[in-house]
């Protein structure tokens, strides 16, 4: 079982040229720029170490990292290839080095940010100006103030209100426009329509000297709702950015060997032929077949499995998985983009898009409060014309309850809401990716619950008592190896290690090492185990010594610790609990029993519980899917709502509507309950807010409204509905 | 009351001058890296007397 002599990649690394010269920009000044990512800064002295070792270099011009994005910018004089020798500066200091992909999704968020910033600026700029001239209108009569007083402080209020609508109200205006043309309205619309007709309206008065105009209130509206979408969308990007974006860790450089002279080169640029080398603890970048060296490959991103699988030449290998143990040639098929894993990737994209069709609670209720409030306003206009006022001041009637029924309150009743809900749930290491998460949450009647990583910790332990002379031996040889089932023997050995000499590992095999001239080995039963003891159904390892007989150590996955308790509550409010595995019917069997679960479903394939998720949800069930290895995606993104611990991969964590933290089960229970009162508060809301409509609509409709007093009425329902929001905040 | 006529055209000037050097700090990407600048205040001048 020698191991074929591959020479170790590493040692090419200093000599090759690392590549990184093909990807710097010159620049106008004739400085030629590289920027890459760098991962590994905590702290203001990384800053300092990185920029001021840059600097060190006499060619460099200017260097800053980016510490919210991790992302290194130089600029040098010279030629490209400087840019290997800096790449190289940065880590030696020991950080890790990436190269950076402009075409990421990331740069549209950053520019979709900085956009809501923007407006959000603006508006603020326009709302603490025209209070001033506004404090005014409001304290004085048309008798101290007069006509020609009044008029100047309208148009001084239209000259900061008119900009403001149209720059700061594009998000509105653009969502609104978009979904008028899928031929919906969503809560955007009327939003929009009470802004157009607020500017439009006192405008109009303005020039005709009138008393109805409701600049300030617009431009308040405005400002209110942009300080909830902004917050929204921070907490959506932190999440987004936090669950990663696997592919975009694929993206860096690969050895190919031409000739047998190795090459650094982008992972993007590689073909199907070419032959690499992959070293041992790298990520293999694309699919293909081992040539040359044995292996362990940790496959848990496409399988779940914990346990790596064992390689030799002719196993087929899948991009994203990790090379254990001894580097590997191997001849690639697919490239990344072409990968099993970037199928998998297109899959659940649309899977995802399927889910877009949910309808959010504010545009169910923009649904019925659109026609409504206008049949009202064209009711309120009809009834004054046909009792005989002039038709314009019927009209300004009509528009004024348009105005006063505006839904600022009603806007602002879920996102203030959602933005606090999600803000205490980061708190406790629960990151909701969207705002409608919540609400679905609420909804749920079952929850799936997968085994390996998500019922259980996914980490093997040690499950029988054992001799604990023979667990010395075991421990001192799996302290040598990053083996799951090793760590797992070592971890429940707490003694001192014998010292053991000519330690080595065997890939696939297992361990050997040699006490005095005794040879003692660790490892699979058909390396150095008895292979005439019956067949366990849990994982093994054996030892054995002085090639005598060998002692079996058996393993189990072990529950998390709070795994019981979290599902008695969920049972309590009702919730049916069901588990779907991959894993044999016995071990599925058992472990139901354990975690008292009554029903569930072994060996599925991951097409499997997805068909069993679309049959759940015919029979019209809501239901929660609770998951973390790549072969549970598709149910996590088919599922009305998705959970996953930061363990699962990092394409589930995509996929999964929230992602929890920790060892504890409980968060998903913890994420539950806030949803559960996030949609009471939300409900008090609409309720606070349609009861302010109930009053409003008549005094308008009536004709009753002065400026002042829609103003008071509409920032103190606002008011009222923020208010009710941060009871969020309370201990429950 | 006439004062008021020089009055808020100032008041808004100075106001337009807050939001023109907002979106300047905007534009120039000062509001890029958000916690970099937490971190910056920590670290010495390289230049220091």
């Amino acid at each position: 079982m020698e191991q074929q002599a591959i020479s170790n990649p590493d040692q090419f690394h200093s000599e090759i040229e690392k590549g990184y010269e093909s990807l710097a920009v010159s620049q106008k000044n004739d400085a030629m720029r590289l920027s890459v990512l760098v991962s590994g800064t905590y702290c203001a002295a990384c800053i300092h170490k990185i920029e001021h070792s840059l600097r060190q270099n006499p060619s460099v011009m200017y260097a800053r990292l980016n510490f919210s994005t991790g992302h290194l910018s130089m600029e040098w004089n010279g030629p490209a290839r400087v840019a290997n020798d800096l790449v190289q500066t940065v880590e030696n200091l020991g950080y890790g080095v990436r190269p950076y992909d402009v075409a990421l999704e990331k740069e549209q968020l950053d520019k979709e940010e900085r956009f809501l910033l923007l407006c959000l600026g603006v508006a603020g700029f326009a709302m603490g100006n025209i209070m001033l001239v506004s404090v005014g209108l409001w304290t004085t009569n048309i008798e101290t103030m007069g006509t020609g007083m009044r008029d100047f402080m309208h148009w001084v209020s239209a000259l900061i209100a008119i900009p403001t609508v149209l720059y700061s109200g594009r998000p509105f205006f653009r969502s609104a426009f978009a979904a008028l043309k899928a031929g919906q309205t969503n809560m955007d619309v009327p939003i929009s329509v009470g802004l157009t007709l607020a500017g439009a309206m006192s405008l109009f008065e303005t020039v005709n000297h009138g008393e109805h105009a409701y600049f300030d209130s617009a431009v308040m509206l405005i400002f209110f709702l942009l300080i909830g979408r902004y917050f929204d969308f921070r907490a959506r990007k932190k999440a987004r950015s936090s669950a990663g974006d696997l592919l975009a860790s694929l993206s860096g450089f690969v050895t190919v060997l031409e000739g047998e002279k190795p090459r650094h080169v982008l992972a993007r640029d590689v073909v199907p032929g070419q032959i690499l080398l992959v070293a041992a603890g790298e990520k293999f970048p694309v699919d293909g077949v081992i040539l040359e060296g044995e292996s362990d490959v940790d496959i848990s991103l496409i399988t779940g499995e914990t346990i790596p699988a064992a390689v030799s030449p002719d196993s087929e290998v899948y991009a994203g998985t990790i090379n254990l143990s001894a580097p590997v040639r191997m001849q690639i098929t697919k490239i990344t983009k072409d990968s099993l894993l970037a199928d998998i990737a297109r899959l659940l994209d649309k899977a995802s898009q399927a889910q877009a069709r949910y309808v959010r609670i504010a545009d169910k209720v923009a649904r019925l409060y659109t026609p409504v409030v206008h049949i009202l306003a064209l009711a309120a206009f009809l009834a004054w014309w046909g009792t005989g006022l002039a038709w314009q001041e019927s009209l300004i009637i009509a528009i004024t309850v348009l105005i006063i029924t505006c839904p600022c309150a009603l806007g602002l009743a879920v996102p203030v809401v959602q933005v606090l809900a999600t803000d205490r749930l980061m708190q406790r290491g629960i990151l909701v990716k969207s705002g409608d998460a919540l609400e679905r949450l609420a909804a749920i009647d079952t929850i799936f619950m997968d085994k390996t990583g998500t019922l259980t910790l996914g980490k093997p332990a040690l499950i029988q008592s054992c001799n604990e002379e023979h667990l010395r031996l075991a421990a001192s040889l799996a302290a040598h190896s990053i083996h799951p089932l090793s760590l797992a023997i070592t971890k429940s050995y707490g003694g001192a290690l014998l010292p053991l000499s000519n330690i080595r590992e065997y890939p696939g095999c297992g361990m050997e090492g040699y006490i005095g001239d005794e040879r003692v080995r660790l490892g699979s039963r058909n390396w150095c185990g008895d292979k005439s003891q019956p067949v366990s159904s849990h994982l093994e390892l054996w030892l054995e010594i002085a090639g005598k007989r060998s002692t079996p150590f058996y393993f189990s996955d072990q529950l998390r610790p709070d795994a019981l308790e979290t599902l008695n509550k969920f049972r309590q409010k009702g919730i049916s609990i069901i588990l779907l595995s991959g894993d044999r019917e016995t071990i599925v069997q058992n472990m139901a029993k354990e975690a008292g679960i009554e029903q569930f479903y072994a060996e599925l394939s991951p097409s499997q519980k997805f068909e069993m998720l679309e049959k759940f949800k015919r029979q019209g069930h809501k239901i929660l899917m609770v998951g973390d290895g790549l072969n549970d995606a598709p149910t996590l993104a088919g599922a009305n709502i998705s959970m996953a611990p930061g363990t699962a991969v990092a394409i589930s964590q995509n996929a999964a509507d929230i992602v929890f933290m920790g060892d504890k089960l409980l968060p998903v229970y913890q994420a539950y309950e806030t949803a559960c009162r996030t949609q009471k508060i939300v409900r008090q809301n609409f309720i606070l807010a349609i009861l302010y409509n109930i009053v409003a609509i008549p005094v308008a409709a009536l004709g009753y409204l002065t400026p002042l007093l829609a103003a008071l009425a509409m920032s103190g329902s606002s008011l009222v509905v923020i208010l009710n929001s941060f009871r969020m905040r309370r201990k429950a | 009351m006439t004062i008021l006529l020089y009055l808020i055209p100032l008041a808004l000037l100075m106001g337009l001058i807050g939001l023109v050097s907002f979106i300047w700090a905007l534009k120039s990407g000062q509001y890029n890296d958000l916690d970099g600048a937490a971190q910056r205040i920590l670290i010495d001048d390289e230049n220091a007397p």
